[in-house]
């Protein structure tokens, strides 16, 4: 018996390892395990993300070619983990002082990580499933996570209902894909499809839908959205931080993967339904947000129409489309976790504040936070000369240039209305009667908030590592 | 009659249904969810195991036992969540999850 080639998913293995190691940790220090289980979370993600960059960028194949590395992985990965590590950096001050600091917070981001990272990988419908669940099964434990509290509970278990319906159709569309291809591997799978050259059978294309009712679900796309506001809104606000930011990066990394390798020959069948889709995320995102009261469920709002603008790259289907849609995942996650350290930062005498009117009079009782968030919001909203525009750039040169001009019509309108919700905050803060205002920010806040924001507003002085990364990583699905 | 592999896809799309209807249409009891949650997930192994069978390949069957050992997993989750939720609110009637709208 051979033994499959392990070193090649070193970084998986460590973060298993690790994940488990912090368990027994936090287990056997018994009280005040939080903050030490923190950090060495937070190092071993940070390890993790090294072994990643220290494996190289070549494409290789282990596990019975279940897994698979490559540049485009390790650029999602890379990202997913930066996430990971921010939201628990974020979280330590928060849960302490709402009395949620248990330990298993960040083992449970660990494993959520994990499982994005195996999501990344996945080279076959087996270890895409799996990957979906160790994070999907995190998740649901992450958004009950403060128990005693009726919302955060509540949240937990309409993410659970929905989630595991989700799961339910993406395996309905694994089986019946599995079952007209004859293999369950990405590259099998694409030879299938290749021999019969854009006219793939019924029940293979039955699966597809499926597939991607499921895959839209964890990415919180339209019409798979209704769990996104409530779940946002109820759970503990550093967990809707990592819920932002990086599940729906595993879940687009596993969108184009899916949709590029196995059915990469089979575009004009997939296309119109993603077309759809994101239409349909763009439009909601831009109007369901304008009404709303909390700033977490207008941050769901928001990140539903910030799928759909990422899945117009997708929607294009080409080289091009796929670099927009690294760009553009990579520049909403730091504009996310900017807002989000904001968010955090919203508190008063009497505990955290989740109201859009707190928010009045922000201008001239804290400047530099309005400043920032100012910022962000411009950067939101998609207006130059900050990275949220050029995000919006790239996917929407990537749709002109292969034809699906409507698509790029309907997304700039859409942005524009969106627009407005995002200048509404920025006119509440400066503009409207001062109110109680917020207890200053502590440093590490203070430190994520005012990076993102530079990352935010000085982007186009020196995009080229960024640009020429995710063109590197979006050529390896086109090989 | 031979049973063939229609009548097995047959039988597992129409548990599919049951168990996506028994999620949507069910007012009474989240219990009765986490049923239909699991009918769905045996609708897939039917389906995985009948394609396995008439292929002559046993990936299928592979994967069906992955399937099986995430259900409970999933299960386990669930049922923890819904005892939480129990002990905060006295009730699991799927109408009375209704904290958040809008």
């Amino acid at each position: 018996m051979v033994l499959p080639e392990f070193s090649i998913a070193l970084p998986e293995i460590f973060l298993a390892a690790a994940a488990l190691f912090l368990l027994m940790f936090g287990v056997f220090k018994g009280k005040d395990a939080t903050g030490p289980v923190s950090w060495l979370a937070v190092l071993s993600l940070i390890i993790t993300a090294f072994l990643v960059v220290l494996g190289g960028s070549d494409t290789q194949l282990t596990f019975s070619d279940l897994y698979r590395t490559d540049a485009f992985g390790n650029f999602m990965k890379i990202l997913a983990l930066g996430a990971s590590i921010l939201a628990i950096i974020m979280s330590m001050d928060f849960n302490k002082r709402e009395k949620m600091d248990r330990f298993e917070f960040p083992v449970l981001i660990v494993t959520a990580s994990l499982g994005m990272m195996v999501m990344i990988s996945a080279n076959d419908l087996m270890s895409l499933y799996m990957g979906i669940e160790l994070m999907s099964l995190s998740l649901y434990v992450t958004a009950a996570f403060r128990r005693d509290s009726v919302r955060s509970t509540e949240a937990g278990l309409k993410y659970f209902v929905l989630g595991a319906l989700s799961s339910g159709m993406l395996l309905y569309g694994c089986s019946l894909i599995y079952g007209f291809t004859g293999s369950t591997n990405f590259d099998a799978i694409a030879t299938v499809v290749a021999g019969e050259q854009g006219h793939i059978s019924l029940g293979l294309l039955v699966g597809i839908v499926f597939l991607i009712a499921g895959l839209a679900f964890k990415v919180s796309a339209v019409p798979f959205h209704m769990w996104t506001p409530d779940v946002y809104e109820g759970v503990p606000t550093p967990v809707t931080a990592f819920f932002a930011a990086a599940p729906k990066i595993a879940g687009m990394a596993l969108f184009m993967r899916t949709f590029l390798i196995p059915f990469g020959d089979a575009v004009g069948q997939w296309q119109q339904i993603i077309i759809f889709i994101s239409i349909a995320s763009m439009v909601l995102g831009a109007f369901a947000a304008i009404n709303q009261k909390n700033i977490k469920r207008l941050m769901a709002y928001s990140s539903i129409g910030h799928i759909g603008y990422a899945l117009v790259g997708l929607a294009a289907g080409t080289e091009e489309g796929v670099r927009g849609v690294l760009i553009y995942m990579s520049i909403y996650v730091v504009m996310n976790i900017g807002t989000f350290a904001i968010i955090l930062s919203m508190r008063q005498k009497d505990g955290m504040v989740e109201d859009i009117s707190e928010l009045a009079g922000l201008g001239k009782t804290r400047p530099v936070m309005a400043f920032l968030l100012m910022i962000f919001m411009f950067s939101l909203a998609g207006v130059p000369p900050l990275a949220g525009f050029f995000g919006k750039f790239y996917v929407f040169v990537a749709a002109i240039n292969s034809g699906l001009y409507a698509l790029a019509v309907i997304g700039l309108l859409a942005s524009v209305v969106g627009a407005f919700y995002y200048i509404r905050i920025i006119k509440i803060m400066y503009f409207d009667d001062e109110k109680e205002g917020f207890k200053p920010a502590n440093r590490t806040m203070t430190w994520i908030m005012g990076g993102a924001g530079i990352f935010t507003a000085l982007f186009f002085v020196y995009p080229a590592p960024l640009l020429s990364s995710a063109a590197a990583a979006a050529a390896v699905l086109f090989q | 009659m031979e049973i063939g592999l229609a009548h097995y896809l047959s039988v597992s799309a129409i548990l599919l249904t049951l168990g996506i209807f028994g999620i949507f249409l069910n007012r009474k009891n989240v219990i009765v969810i986490l049923m239909s949650v699991e009918l769905m997930l045996l609708a897939v192994n039917i389906n995985l195991v009948a394609f396995s069978s008439f292929l002559h390949d046993m990936v299928g069957q592979v994967f069906a036992l992955f399937v099986l050992t995430v259900a409970a997993g999933e299960a386990a989750i669930g049922l923890a969540i819904l005892v939480v939720y129990f002990r905060n609110r006295g009730t699991i009637a799927v109408e009375d999850i209704h904290h958040m709208k809008g």
